[in-house]
């Protein structure tokens, strides 16, 4: 992991190189350095932080998501993005509301993301857009619904117990 | 591969395509993956492969559970290495919640995670041979397992799914006769690695089908994310356990075996390599197995011990929050990767201070290694493609989660 | 005069040689049938001949699968004492599908579509926690139960269960196959098992 001051130099690079506008913000908690930067941007610094900076990370390892409900923006966009040669990790992320969930693809950087952010799309309804074939992977094709999301029900069916089932009918209403 | 001359595969591709669904119901597709294959011949031109059939919301149901009831949850995903599920969602949850472990329970946590990792393979070369025609490996591998299991038996209870690996360290010690039964298998499991290996290395059919074999190039495979023993066979050295050590393994010796062409027969000799490290490791550990307790004495987030709750009014009051509500986690959120059979398994936990996670992430390695798929079994015959299935070892349960 | 073991196979094989032949009658007859032919229904003969060979579809779904083909394929719980070794991966030659993991919606109509492809006489073990009913995971991605769109005979429950209670299972419904199924407590406790409950 990048330490603090790391995490804000390469805050800084990317200011400067990519946009003013790109970097939103940026944590260090744990020991893990997040970099929260603006959705429009998510492929131009990604693919800054791929090829030109000083200290490159060459490869996405993951590619994740998670909704933040009752904050807004709700919807997270997470890269991992890894540096085998000094063996470091960095997390970019990104927050986009639901009423425009839309992120710009990085299959064309990364091919890694394929699967990944159709699983994003199938979860969290977030819109890669340049993706090649953005649909539904782990759910049925016809599905309604982002299950991932906080405001969607569990679902699943309420335990019945059959030897009280006469004295107490539909207890789970 | 060069085909064959005079037969269909060197005819130009200007026959029509056959696309073909080899189903999620298969002999040989390693659980329900499906796979829409376009064929010319029996050239595969095109592969697809559709998953979800065993998709069950584990992520979204831990978001439901306590920190420590969810681990029953994740441990069911890659449901054959599923103390290495167990481990990168604790030791997410240990950084959220600043936890060491203690030395004990690390190295108890290394020989279960070494033993299960060479269970994970001997189930692997069990099926994987079986699915190309060498039936013996299935009855061998699966002998060799059940030894293995019974030490899991011994220290948890369970088989599989063991609940062994808590937050802070392990759920118990182990029992008085383990080090010794685990010594005893593993004196003798290299003898048998042997077995398998002169009952297959030298095998004419065996040979043919794996050299030469879904070659992808190492660029390609880490522009794919690929990690693991697919990575291992093109050359690569990234081994989780030797980069980025997690859960003291930098206090072992071991050999991270690489292969040279990335073929699928260097793919089965990484792993068959795998086990027999592994085995050193597990011996290691048991010969430096430290003393102290399993399990970090921060009663906030572990169970303190039976005999505490006669005696101390604190103990109770620990226990019953625990078990009731569960320990708050504070908010933060956290990657967290270690290196199973498979490549890197990672878990991305978002605590909102409540005794429920947030969102629970794994970063599964099946699911980013059949991305893989594609590339090896393009343009080679269908049996190669289910070579490829078998040496690229998918977890279903992990790809659909 | 001692009878050894030997001399006793020579009598069989004369006594069978004559029958053959057409040579034996009256009393010598009476006592070859007698100890040779086995008299009864075709009920019972059919459903022995049945459960010793009750083949399994090769299907496995999740976890539990993992300790099926340990069953199958571990030679500590052999499944080949009980005739029930050889899988069969087409439906059509298939007697048993053993349903071992979750049940998802996606994977539903598949299963339903592989049990009608089966030929009569078919059972279905669901093994299993999650395939019996939700499992641990009652949630929106799973069909609770593999009961809502199957018949099945018997439920096996663990997560996973072990390789015994698997072969328990089987052995049960062996029992079921041919006609004289132990329903256990339910008949101790004279309970009338799971009912149809009217939705108000």
């Amino acid at each position: 992991m990048p330490d603090a001051t790391g995490l804000e130099l390469i805050a800084r690079r990317v200011r400067d190189r990519v946009a003013d506008v790109a970097v939103v913000d940026t944590a260090f908690q744990r020991r893990q350095a997040t970099l929260q930067v603006a959705p429009a941007r998510v492929h131009d610094v990604l693919a800054y932080l791929r090829d030109e900076d000083d200290e490159p990370w060459p490869w996405l390892m993951s590619l994740h998501g998670c909704d933040y409900l009752p904050d807004e923006p709700r919807l997270g966009v997470h890269y991992q993005l890894l540096s085998m040669e000094r063996a470091d990790r960095l997390n970019v992320k990104t927050r986009v509301g639901v009423d425009d969930p839309r992120v710009p693809s990085v299959v064309d950087l990364y091919q890694t993301a394929d699967f990944q952010e159709r699983e994003l799309y199938d979860m969290f309804g977030v819109v890669f857009e340049g993706h090649p074939d953005l649909r539904r992977i782990l759910m049925p094709e016809d599905y309604e619904g982002f299950p991932q999301r906080r405001d969607f029900p569990m679902g699943g069916e309420p335990v019945l117990f059959t030897f009280n089932e006469g004295k107490f009918p539909r207890w789970y209403d | 591969m060069e085909p064959i001359a005079g037969t269909e595969a060197e005819v130009a591709a200007t026959d029509e395509l056959f696309t073909i669904n080899i189903g999620p119901h298969h002999p040989a597709t390693h659980g329900v993956l499906r796979l829409l294959t376009t064929l010319e011949g029996e050239v595969v031109r095109d592969l697809k492969p559709i998953i979800g059939y065993v998709h069950t919301g584990i992520e979204k149901s831990c978001e439901d559970q306590q920190y420590w009831k969810a681990i029953t949850f994740v441990e069911r995903m890659d449901y054959l290495a599923y103390y290495f599920n167990a481990l990168a969602f604790c030791m997410a949850v240990e950084q959220l919640l600043d936890e060491e472990v203690p030395p004990r329970a690390q190295y108890l946590r290394v020989i279960h995670l070494e033993l299960n990792r060479i269970a994970s393979h001997l189930f692997w070369i069990a099926t994987g041979a079986l699915d190309l025609g060498a039936v013996t490996m299935l009855w061998w591998g699966c002998r060799d397992r059940d030894l293995l299991l019974d030490l899991f038996e011994m220290s948890s209870g369970q088989r599989l799914h063991t609940r062994y690996f808590q937050v802070g360290g392990v759920f118990e010690d182990i029992p008085p006769g383990f080090e010794r039964k685990c010594r005893e298998v593993i004196r003798f499991l290299p003898s048998r690695i042997d077995q398998y290996e002169s009952l297959l290395d030298r095998n004419e059919i065996w040979l043919r089908r794996t050299k030469g074999t879904g070659i992808v190039p190492q660029e390609k495979l880490l522009e794919l994310g690929v990690t693991g023993p697919l990575l291992r066979a093109s050359g690569h050295p990234w081994d989780l356990r030797k980069a980025m050590p997690h859960c003291s393994y930098e206090d072992f010796d071991f050999k991270v075996p690489v292969g040279t062409v990335g073929d699928n027969y260097d793919r089965f000799r990484v792993r068959l390599e795998e086990m027999r490290e592994s085995i050193k490791i597990v011996e290691q550990a048991l010969d430096g197995l430290p003393e102290g307790p399993w399990i970090t004495p921060n009663r906030k987030v572990a169970l303190p011990p039976r005999h505490e709750l006669a005696t101390s009014m604190e103990a109770l009051i620990h226990h019953f929050k625990l078990v009731t509500e569960g320990f708050r986690v504070p908010p933060g959120e956290v990657y967290a990767a270690v290196e199973s059979p498979r490549g890197e398994l990672g878990c991305f936990i978002v605590a909102d201070g409540s005794a429920k996670p947030a969102r629970v992430h794994m970063r599964d390695p099946s699911f980013v290694n059949l991305q893989a798929l594609k590339h090896m079994a393009e343009g080679s015959l269908i049996a190669d493609m289910i070579a490829c299935v078998a040496m690229l070892d998918p977890i279903l349960g992990g790809v659909d989660r | 005069m001692t009878r050894t073991k030997l001399d006793d196979l020579r009598v069989r094989q004369l006594g069978a040689q004559q029958m053959l032949r057409g040579e034996l009658a009256g009393r010598d007859l009476e006592e070859y049938v007698q100890e040779r032919v086995l008299l009864t229904r075709l009920e019972a003969a059919q459903n022995w001949a049945r459960k010793n060979a009750c083949w399994p579809l090769g299907f496995g779904l999740a976890c539990c699968a993992i300790e099926m083909i340990t069953v199958i394929g571990s030679p500590r719980n052999d499944l080949a004492r009980f005739g029930a070794e050889v899988i069969r991966f087409s439906p059509r030659q298939a007697d048993m599908l053993i349903l071992s993991g979750r049940v998802s919606i996606k994977m539903a109509p598949i299963i339903r579509r592989l049990y009608d492809q089966m030929l009569e006489p078919r059972w279905v073990i669901s093994m299993g926690a999650c395939a019996s009913s939700a499992g641990m995971f009652n949630n929106y991605a799973l069909v609770a139960g593999a009961d809502k769109f199957l018949p099945v005979d018997v439920y096996v429950p663990g997560c996973p269960p072990r390789p015994e209670a698997l072969l328990h299972g089987i052995l049960r419904l062996h029992d079921k196959i041919t006609g004289n199924p132990d329903m256990g407590w339910r008949e101790r406790y004279r309970a009338e098992g799971t009912e149809e409950v009217e939705q108000a």
